[in-house]
């Protein structure tokens, strides 16, 4: 933005820069490199010091660990768990943060400061209360639970997230819309989500991607039936004997869908994450 | 008439169906065991369809890291949650959690099992009074692994039993730093599980003792002294760098890539060093007892991975019968005959050691059952305690305990503080948790 209104940067400048960014989104890279390398190697490979960088591939990892789990199943558990998290949360947040962007009351600022503040308290704080109402609802190891749970969690990101972009829109397409005769719901679903849209996306992203790698819920309400991908690997994790490789391969396979899909929806993301940051 | 008694026929046959099904739903049942990833439990998760197979239940698997998996468990027992119908636990919660009545009771798995072939001490590990709270599925001991073949070249010979002396003295001969080789390997990462496995050992073999009879800390005392100056002596004289990250798992690399001359630490790592396709020293190791000091009680550490069913679980029968097979004569066999003899679930049973053909596979299982036999949970030192454990004081204040004391012994380790120093803080703190906790 700045190049194409401001004057030309000068070309030493522009490659600094460039190396800068390079180097940094390499040096933020290189642990999942690391874990994608470990996940090729031989267990023994995989502690050598000093570590390898040259070595054998070997397949053997992911066959232990298809051998010793069911990846399908534990997929299928994160992405009905965080799919229906994200679509519950955005249902609550999209009116939540409408009504908050456009119709403020004296006490919206003190609001959204409260719901910020229920992030504040560590989770571990609340565990045994919401354990002991899992158990008396029978909700205990249930998708239900981590779905409800997900949605509470990141509710309040979500709310902030919406109405800072709600907040870029200006209020008179809203005004505008109310004078041809729309009603709240036409506002919203004809009017302000196609303008707010990559807003929107974005933060259904980021629910999916906090939903996806939520390990301390996710470990502690589920048993079998509804444990998701943290809890897959968290299982090869062995007190006693060799087992970074396959770790890192459980690791591995339990990324690459997030991976794959924020690879893909990237544009989507960077626009949403910077939507009103430049004018 | 006719008509009568063919609607009797259809109704009564409709009954037996219905009965025949609620039999068979009442006899086979899911259950939940959460267990951690060690290489015999994902044995016995491999081998277990045999058993859903004979009985018809199906099993749930909750694999966890053993923290985890403590604290996960923890949870659920204590609120009742009843998620889980078997746990593996070690040998330190199973006589806690008994006390507690936070787990059934497991004294009636029926003649067949034969608990007199457990070994005594094993059985002790996991009783409260008498009453069994689980049922041991393997167990371990420490003794000391060392190079065969660079004890030939230097001339040197391992004795049975070896003094600390005698490995101080190897140490320093077999040591060369250029070619990275290092006298001895021995846990340095701290943790009441790691370093302080270990240095408990040490401690005992010095004649020292985590509590008097009364509970009053020993920390400060001269054996404690003597035993963590020589552990410092020998890993920052002839030890690897970086001593104080290693625990078992980074020390078993180290010795199965022939960086260490001798290393002491748990049985169970044999298996290991003992498979040619990870280990460069497979032909080139043997075994000598737990070394002494000048005391020989409590130096060779006792630890069991152990099949307990909560409270909580409402169907404690059909998790008895899992506990019955998996614990058994016959799954030992089914292991030996299935996965290979040196893998058998090691330490628990008599009748192991009985099998020809593991006796042959193993060459270390005679030291492992000698040392099994002799550990001696209630009389782990030299003078009297009031607590039982070897190398850990079985008491729930001992997790946090054991792990700061294990932060100071890793901080003398690496010169960040004193020897004195560490000493008179773990004394404080011990001191401390003592008193908060009631017991002074």
């Amino acid at each position: 933005m700045a190049a194409q209104t401001g004057p030309a940067t000068p070309i030493g400048k522009q490659l600094a820069i460039g190396a800068v960014a390079w180097i940094v989104a390499l040096l933020m890279f290189f642990p999942i490199i690391w874990m994608v390398m470990a996940s090729f190697k031989t267990e023994v490979d995989a502690i050598a010091t000093p570590p390898l960088f040259v070595y054998t591939p070997t397949l053997e990892n992911y066959a232990a660990v298809n051998a010793q789990a069911d990846y399908l199943k534990f997929v299928m558990n994160s992405v009905v768990i965080s799919l229906g998290s994200t679509i519950l949360c955005l249902a609550l947040a999209v009116p939540c943060a409408f009504a908050m962007a456009f119709y403020p009351g004296p006490r919206t600022r003190g609001t959204l400061l409260w719901m910020l503040s229920t992030k504040m308290l560590p989770p571990v704080g609340v565990l045994v209360p919401i354990y002991l109402i899992g158990k008396q609802i029978g909700l205990l190891d249930t998708r239900t639970i981590l779905i409800v749970l997900y949605t509470l969690m990141n509710l309040p990101i979500a709310v902030w997230m919406l109405y800072t972009f709600f907040k870029e829109v200006p209020k008179d397409i809203i005004e505008a819309s109310r004078i041809d005769g729309a009603s709240t719901w036409q506002v919203i679903s004809v009017v302000l989500l196609p303008l707010v849209m990559p807003g929107i996306a974005s933060t259904g992203l980021l629910s999916i991607i906090l939903s996806w790698n939520e390990a301390f819920w996710s470990l502690n309400l589920s048993a079998s039936n509804a444990a998701p991908l943290p809890a897959f690997i968290a299982s090869f994790s062995a007190p006693q004997g060799l087992f970074w490789a396959k770790l890192s391969a459980a690791s591995t396979m339990a990324i690459a869908p997030i991976l794959i899909i924020g690879w893909l929806s990237q544009r989507q993301l960077v626009r949403g994450l910077t939507f009103g940051a430049v004018k | 008439m006719r008509r009568r008694s063919l609607a009797s026929f259809v109704g009564l046959g409709a009954l037996a169906i219905a009965a025949a099904a609620n039999l068979n739903a009442a006899s086979a049942e899911t259950i939940t065991i959460a267990t951690v990833n060690n290489s015999q439990m994902v044995a016995m998760q491999r081998l277990a369809p045999n058993w859903e197979k004979a009985t018809g239940n199906k099993i749930n698997w909750v694999v966890l890291e053993e923290n985890v998996l403590r604290q996960r468990v923890t949870t659920d027992i204590a609120t009742n949650g009843g998620q889980f119908d078997v746990l593996t636990i070690g040998s330190y919660e199973a006589p806690i959690w008994g006390k507690q009545g936070w787990l059934t009771e497991v004294d009636d798995l029926g003649d067949a099992y034969d608990y007199d072939d457990l070994f005594p001490s094993v059985k002790d590990a996991v009783s409260v009074e008498g009453k069994m709270y689980a049922v041991p599925f393997y167990a371990e001991s420490s003794f000391t692994y060392y190079r065969k073949d660079l004890f030939k070249a230097a001339g040197l010979t391992m004795p049975e039993k070896p003094t600390y002396k005698d490995i101080e003295s190897f140490a320093a001969k077999l040591t060369d730093k250029s070619k990275e080789q290092y006298g001895i390997c021995l846990r340095g990462k701290p943790g009441w599980g790691e370093n302080m496995a270990f240095f408990d050992t040490l401690v005992n073999a010095s004649g020292g003792r985590w509590f008097d009879e009364s509970w009053q800390p020993q920390l400060d005392q001269p054996a404690w002294k003597e035993a963590l100056t020589l552990y410092v002596n020998l890993l920052t004289k002839y030890g690897p760098p970086g001593a104080s990250s290693n625990g078992f798992n980074e020390n078993q690399a180290l010795f199965a890539s022939g960086k260490c001359a001798m290393w002491v630490d748990a049985t169970s790592g044999a298996g290991y060093i003992f498979d040619a396709s990870n280990s460069k020293v497979a032909d080139k190791t043997a075994f000598a007892a737990a070394p002494k000091g000048s005391v020989d009680t409590g130096t060779a550490w006792f630890w069991s991975w152990n099949l307990a069913i909560p409270k909580s679980s409402t169907k404690a029968a059909v998790a008895k019968q899992f506990l019955a097979w998996a614990t058994s004569k016959d799954y030992v066999q089914l292991v030996g005959k299935t996965d290979g003899w040196p893998t058998l679930p090691p330490g628990t049973r008599k009748s192991t050691y009985a099998i020809a053909d593991y006796m042959k596979a193993a060459p270390f299982a005679p030291i492992v059952q000698q040392a099994i036999i002799s550990a001696d949970l209630k009389h782990p030192t030299k003078d009297p305690v009031p607590y039982t454990g070897i190398q850990y004081v079985a008491i729930p204040e001992f997790q946090a305990l054991g792990t700061q004391v294990g932060q100071n012994v890793a901080g003398a380790l690496t010169g960040q503080m004193s020897i004195d120093a560490a000493l008179q803080q773990s004394q404080a703190t011990a001191l401390s948790t003592m008193q908060q906790a009631g017991y002074l």
